[in-house]
């Protein structure tokens, strides 16, 4: 037997505070009345640190030191001037990339394999990407001169710390605007880690302000008067919140929320490729992914051979020590989302699926569920409606092309969608057809700067990423 | 997945063994003689001659007029002597000299035989006449062990070395073996991917298992390692042993010889504390 040794990445090489204020014009500060919540490893449950909650008079501070920063420094500076900042962030990410992937695992509880080979590598790219386009608005297709909004209040969820946040500030900064940020309350700390960034890449103060909490928080961000612009993402639910309290307003809104995509198998597909794209729609990041391939669509003639390899590679899958470089699946994010999973799960069972998970030994502390699939899952059990978020794949079939798309489109999310066949004519057919922001032929899970990405439907609106990802941030 | 496992300590240690005992020690030159194979012979039997637990590679792998030489050097280690046959590396003759070929190796002791599939009819898509030679030279070979080398960097496409490898399944290869290290393009992680998952799907269908021979370019033990997890992740535990997976290398050896020090005594020491032979 290979048994492999551990092999864990040193958590030296970060320092994390025993306590952390908030990020307000340039400096951190304690918040108005004091409040602060912990921030845990959910591998091991231990308190990492104690974070400062932000109340509606610190957001109200937080809002007016980006007013003040827009109006006087950022909206006024050139191009040009904005995109070294953006450059010198970028190159910050990448000199201190070892550090942001052991904390971002650390404290969320994915795989250092992916933090440190996705997540921040990414991170830096959208900084680089963005910086790029800051002298260059004026040929990005929305006239002239666009103008930036003003001051954006951005909310992220927990599944991708920093790369949402990257995802948010990047555009928003090249296109001259200044933002109020709020992390999940589970995962704060690389946002504030960030914080340093922007201190020692000298941004000026009020450009960037990150303001930490949970819900409240978010709700005083996104109703404050002094905002221009929304971005979220996060849940359905709280999306739909968001555009019922802004409706009306001046405020602009994008929204980028759940997902169930289909995952479409084809006959002739490469079944070995294909299974790594199955597991990689499904098991990369626990499951928490909106745009996770959580619907796999197989056409029956190889649902058998399919199935087979499918479970023979699960049976390979590393939970464990998010830290640990072998590690292939790590903690869940919270009790709150492992209580969700677990629900979720128990009600596929009671419906009549079947449910199959490979032998997997989990630790006693910390939050774990085994990658787990449900076959005979038919479109009308929940777990094949219902965005789980977590490591749990419901196998559907199909006979024929059309019931593909007929059934991939039968959801009411449309953020993402896989094709997996040797038929590029396919692919194209299927690409026309399928309801989705995102659709990936023959891989999965694949993210880069310059394409744009959003949803249809009940997975939001707007896009980000790419040219595409500027018109959120710009007046047009 | 593809070389993205962090092997380390232990496990490295013994997969560094494990590597050692897979190693075709390889020489295929116009230059060798008598004298350069009884060294390697000699390096294959005792890898390194300051440590005793180091084990023993798997076997010798050389052209069929230094059989003899080999056989002769190799007596009584159960080390194995390989030949490479059926006008190696080309394979451009015709197939009376080619079953001459095997049949003279094994005549003077060869209990492996290297082949080299019939690139020029596999690429004009005359495939049963590639199966029909290979059937014809695993029955020259009598009971040696046949290695199909279908030579994967002239065959280019994932498509066409998986095809190869039904090929050479199919017709009654014992092993199937990437490259003959002749030409620019040798052994790679992914195409042995392919034909690690390959031997394993012919198991499922057939029940019989075949072994799989990564072969030139393969030069440090990160490489082997790497291999090594990618048997483990693909193929499973069955063919991690050297009846079924081999290394065709030669410049291998010392640096698994180096980082098994390295290990043992946790410093590197040069060069020129390993033989060169």
């Amino acid at each position: 037997m290979f048994e492999y040794a551990p092999a864990p990445e040193s958590r030296a090489v970060v320092d994390i505070n025993p306590s952390y204020g908030l990020f307000i014009d340039g400096a951190f500060v304690d918040p108005a009345d004091g409040a602060s919540f912990k921030t845990i490893n959910p591998a091991s449950e231990e308190v990492l640190s104690e974070i400062a909650e932000a109340g509606p008079a610190d957001v109200d501070r937080a809002v007016a030191a980006a007013r003040a920063a827009y109006d006087k420094v950022w909206s006024r500076m050139p191009g040009r001037d904005r995109a070294k900042y953006l450059y010198r962030i970028a190159r910050i990410i990448q000199e201190r990339g070892r550090e942001l992937a052991v904390l971002e695992s650390l404290d969320n509880g994915k795989p250092i394999r992916e933090s440190r080979d996705v997540d921040i590598p990414l991170v830096a790219a959208h900084f680089f990407y963005y910086a790029g386009w800051a002298d260059k608005l004026a040929h990005a297709g929305f006239g002239p001169a666009p103008k930036p909004l003003g001051v954006a209040a951005q909310v992220i969820p927990w599944n991708f710390p920093l790369l949402m946040l990257a995802w948010k500030i990047a555009p928003a900064l090249a296109a001259g605007n200044t933002v109020v940020l709020k992390p999940a309350e589970t995962t704060p700390l690389t946002a504030l880690l960030f914080a340093e960034i922007c201190q020692q890449a000298d941004l000026p103060p009020g450009v960037v302000n990150i303001v930490t909490g949970a819900g409240e928080t978010g709700r005083a961000l996104v109703e404050h008067d002094g905002v221009d612009k929304i971005a979220f993402t996060g849940s359905t639910e709280v999306g739909k919140a968001i555009a019922r309290a802004v409706a009306g307003s001046r405020k602009k809104v994008t929204l980028e929320l759940g997902g169930k995509a289909a995952n479409v198998i084809f006959e002739d597909a490469p079944i070995d490729q294909a299974v790594e794209g199955i597991v990689n729609g499904i098991f990369f990041n626990q499951g928490h992914v909106c745009c996770a391939g959580s619907r796999l669509l197989v056409q029956e003639s190889v649902y058998e051979p399919v199935l087979a390899s499918l479970k023979r590679r699960m049976a390979r899958l590393r939970v464990g020590d998010p830290l640990d470089k072998n590690t292939d699946i790590g903690a869940i994010n919270s009790a709150a989302q492992l209580e969700r999973i677990r629900a979720l799960s128990d009600i596929g069972g009671e419906e009549g699926a079947e449910r199959w998970s490979p032998p997997c030994e989990l630790p006693d502390n910390g939050f774990w569920f085994a990658p787990t699939i449900f076959t005979g899952v038919t479109q009308a059990h929940r777990i094949a409606r219902e965005e789980i978020f977590g490591p749990v794949l419901s196998v559907l079939t199909f006979r024929t092309p059309a019931e593909a798309v007929e059934k991939a489109n039968n959801t009411p999310y449309g953020l993402s969608a896989g094709v997996w066949t040797d038929k590029g004519s396919r692919i194209l057919w299927m690409a026309d057809r399928l309801r989705a922001g995102v659709v990936w032929a023959n891989t999965f899970n694949k993210f880069d700067p310059s394409s744009p990405f959003g949803g249809y439907k009940e997975s939001g609106y707007g896009r980000e990423g790419g040219r595409h990802g500027l018109e959120a941030y710009l007046d047009v | 997945m593809l070389g993205t496992r962090s092997i380390k300590t232990t496990a490295k240690a013994w997969a560094i063994d494990l590597a050692i005992r897979m190693v075709d020690l390889t020489t295929l030159e116009g230059a060798d003689t008598p004298g350069k194979v009884r060294a390697l012979c000699a390096k294959a039997r005792r890898p390194d001659p300051a440590d005793p637990t180091c084990p023993p590679v798997a076997a010798i792998c050389v052209y069929p007029a230094m059989v003899p030489v080999a056989v002769e050097a190799l007596a009584g280690s159960g080390i194995h002597t390989a030949s490479v046959a059926t006008a190696f590396p080309s394979g451009q003759a015709p197939l009376e000299v080619k079953l001459a070929d095997t049949k003279a190796a094994v005549a003077a002791g060869a209990d492996e035989i290297d082949m080299v599939i019939n690139r020029g009819a596999f690429l004009s898509g005359r495939y049963l006449e590639v199966f029909e030679e290979i059937a014809a030279v695993k029955q020259a070979c009598g009971t040696a062990h046949l290695k199909v080398i279908l030579e994967t960097g002239e065959l280019a496409t994932y498509d066409n070395v998986r095809r190869a490898s039904w090929i050479g399944m199919l017709a009654g290869g014992d092993f199937i073996k990437t490259s003959t290290g002749k030409v620019p393009v040798a052994a790679t992680l992914p195409v042995t991917l392919v034909m690690l998952e390959a031997v394993r799907d012919f198991r499922d269908l057939t029940g019989r298992q075949v072994g799989v021979k990564p072969a030139g370019g393969i030069r440090t033990t990160k490489d082997a390692v790497k291999y090594l997890v990618l048997v483990n992740e693909t193929a499973g535990d069955d063919w991690l042993d050297p009846d079924w997976f081999r290394f065709g290398a030669s410049t291998l050896l010392n640096d698994l010889l180096m980082q098994r020090t390295k290990l043992t005594t946790g410093v590197y020491s040069g060069p020129d504390y390993f033989t060169l032979d």
